[in-house]
């Protein structure tokens, strides 16, 4: 029975990283960068689900929506000031920039909302459900993370598979210059998924708040860090690939906290990224790219 | 070759050039700190979080130091002489803390009462060590503070906050097991933690059933320890962490049904002060702490009735630390007849000496006695969170 319940947590917060694994896999798959602000649009996004539903008392959705929102307007406002104008650049300065913009969001966020801790309120109206005369209680949160992580992954790849605009994202993460030769809008298709995976980040970051309640200028930091790590556990660019990572990082992680050691849960996640990346570099659903000489 | 004796004679340039600097600055600043001490305050610094994590602690210091600085200012200063107090923001953090330490150093404190929290109140002391600087720390429990001869403390040594704490579960039968979760990396957390475990070995009326770690880089979810206590069946869970983390222990238990009763020690205390933070959640809460807002005593009264008129708060344990802080300054410079016009090494020698001669009678203990090492020696009191409110245990 501790078993399933462990199990479960790891499944709960396993499915939070990987709709923030989401987001950076998208990212990187077709603008080919890792977008470092992601966890800070994360957190900018729990702010605005907590001002508008615990401060201004709007009903949920609408909270979430007004987030979404905001979020897609940041991620894309974020990608048209601070990485487009590097789009010919090395990937070093793109790296770097993408870090400042997360000191950037963390500081304004640091100026605007105070460093005091803020309690969030569970914004997810279902009661827990208490199996086997309350040895299990599984939480609303995690209910709805795990079915929103499959919702979102599997709405992703058929938006990737089935729509013109998900062929054209194809196209420009498999070779941009010959996307733009055929005639599709490569800077409008980057934006485009910025605009996904920003809107993807407001929800990991209702879904984060609402199961680990203190919202701070840094909350998105180290949750953003670990889904990052699960992004290329799966395979950096593989959207299945994200949704597996995470959960594995969060399965691993809380078997780890409740078998092995509660203080050495973080090393042996990472240690088995390492032997992961070892045996197969590319990640578990990493494509195998050769190189053509 | 001749390139290379050019360079080199560059070099031994630039290093005499160097060393004359270092000799002129410090000259500088000596004449500086001589100059500022020539005159009629005193100057006593401050250092402490007041935004970041741990805001809610320094914002309280610096609150009621500054209350007890204006009260001694208003009757006439210390020895004649009035207070100049300077407070300076840290972050919790033990690189811009030594950053403010110099800040204030430059401004021409004598005394430093700081910092707030452990870990960046360890990094100043090295430096306040090594200027010969007199400090009394209002709030940073650890042993490892004192460590230097020059270094007070208000608040309790961690150790003995696990040791009082060990004792007072098991002399009240507030649980029969007893689950114990921990940061293994914060120094504060650990310290409690370990001296608390050595304890509960020699008490008999409750079991340690399990024990856990968190870090910092995990403290956003429990639920797989907090599972392992259910399982255990602790009906107790001690908290030597800060109130930050504890308001999401508190949510993630509530949230999967596993209502122990919460033990926590002085940084818990804070946690109804979180904003938006479901105060339910804290009901029945116990913490150990010197200072309870609501103590019946009139000198409790007279503080907490000035506090809430200057700042609309309800002071916590730390901001009567800090009161009780500037109060043991006050009586220790007054003992060993310490001047303004004193250097700051000399000031220094005076109050080590003078403060373990004074019993203190403050708002966080009563005969509060300093012995050599550093650590008070005082009474721990218990309180309860009923109704959202702190309430005196007995």
């Amino acid at each position: 029975m501790d078993f399933i319940a462990h199990l479960i947590n790891g499944i709960s917060l396993g499915s939070i990283y990987a709709i923030i694994a989401l987001g950076y896999t998208m990212v990187y798959g077709i603008a080919k960068m890792l977008n470092f602000a992601h966890g800070d649009v994360i957190m900018i996004g729990s702010y605005v689900v907590f001002i508008t539903v615990s401060t201004m008392g709007f009903p949920t959705i609408i909270g979430v929506v007004i987030a979404m929102v905001i979020c897609t307007i940041l991620g894309m406002t974020i990608e048209k000031v601070a990485y487009s104008p590097l789009r010919n650049a090395t990937p070093l300065a793109v790296l770097i920039t993408a870090i400042g913009v997360s000191y950037l969001l963390q500081n304004i966020a640091l100026l605007v909302f105070g460093a005091n801790p803020k309690s969030f309120q569970s914004v997810v109206p279902f009661p827990p459900l208490v199996l086997a005369d309350g040895q299990l209680v599984i939480t609303g949160v995690s209910i709805v993370a795990i079915i929103a992580g499959v919702i979102i992954m599997i709405a992703l790849t058929l938006f990737v598979n089935k729509t013109k605009a998900g062929c054209a994202m194809k196209a420009v993460s498999e070779d941009r210059g010959a996307a733009q030769l055929m005639g599709i809008n490569v800077n409008g298709t980057i934006s485009l998924t910025f605009a996904i995976g920003s809107a993807l980040a407001a929800i990991a970051g209702v879904l984060l708040c609402s199961a680990y309640p203190t919202l701070t200028p840094y909350t998105g930091s180290m949750p953003g860090i670990k889904a990052f790590t699960a992004a290329v556990f799966g395979g950096i660019g593989s959207i299945p690939g994200a949704m597996i990572g995470g959960l594995l990082l969060g399965i691993i992680e809380i078997l780890g906290k409740a078998y092995i050691s509660s203080q050495l849960a973080d090393a042996i996640v990472f240690a088995v990224l390492i032997v992961v990346l070892l045996v197969k570099p590319t990640g578990i659903m990493g494509k195998k790219i050769s190189e053509k000489v | 070759m001749r390139r290379k004796i050019v360079s080199l004679l560059m070099a031994t340039l630039v290093a005499v050039t160097a060393i004359a600097g270092c000799g002129n600055s410090g000259g500088s600043a000596s004449s500086a700190a001589s100059g500022a001490a020539g005159g009629d305050t005193i100057k006593i610094g401050s250092i402490g979080p007041v935004t970041g994590a741990a805001a809610l602690y320094g914002e309280a210091v610096k609150n009621g130091a500054q209350l007890a600085v204006d009260e001694i200012n208003a009757a006439g200063g210390i020895n004649g002489v009035k207070i100049e107090f300077k407070f300076e923001d840290d972050e919790h953090d033990p690189e811009k803390s030594v950053n403010a330490y110099n800040t204030l150093k430059d401004w021409g404190m004598q005394i430093l009462m700081g910092t707030v929290t452990t870990n960046p109140c360890v990094a100043v002391t090295e430096k306040t060590a090594a200027d010969k600087m007199f400090q009394l720390t209002p709030s940073a429990s650890s042993q490892d503070v004192i460590a230097k001869d020059n270094v007070f403390q208000v608040c309790f040594t961690d150790p003995n906050q696990g040791i009082a704490s060990a004792k007072y579960i098991g002399e009240h039968k507030l649980g029969t097991k007893v689950a114990v979760l921990y940061n293994s990396s914060d120094v504060y957390s650990k310290g409690i933690y370990e001296k608390f475990m050595e304890e509960s070995k020699n008490q008999t009326t409750y079991t340690v059933v399990a024990e856990e770690a968190f870090t910092d880089e995990s403290k956003t979810d429990f639920s797989a320890q907090l599972n392992k206590f259910k399982s255990a069946g602790a009906d107790l869970v001690f908290c030597p962490f800060y109130y930050e983390v504890a308001a999401v222990v508190l949510k993630q238990a509530d949230s999967m049904k596993y209502a122990p009763t919460f033990f926590g020690v002085d940084g818990m205390d804070g946690i109804l002060g979180v904003e938006n933070f479901d105060k339910k959640l804290a009901e029945n809460v116990v913490l150990l702490t010197p200072f309870v807002a609501d103590a019946k005593d009139e000198k409790t009264q007279k503080f907490v009735e000035a506090y809430k008129k200057a700042y609309n708060a309800t002071p916590i344990q730390f901001a009567a630390d800090a009161y009780d802080a500037i109060y043991i300054i006050k009586a220790a410079m007054e003992k060993g007849g310490v001047k303004s016009t004193m250097k700051t090494e000399e000031i220094c020698n005076l109050m080590k000496d003078a403060i373990t001669q004074i019993s203190f009678d403050g708002l966080t203990g009563t005969a509060m006695k300093w012995t050599k090492d550093g650590a008070v020696n005082k009474e721990p009191k218990a309180m309860v969170i009923k109704n959202g409110a702190y309430t005196a245990m007995d």
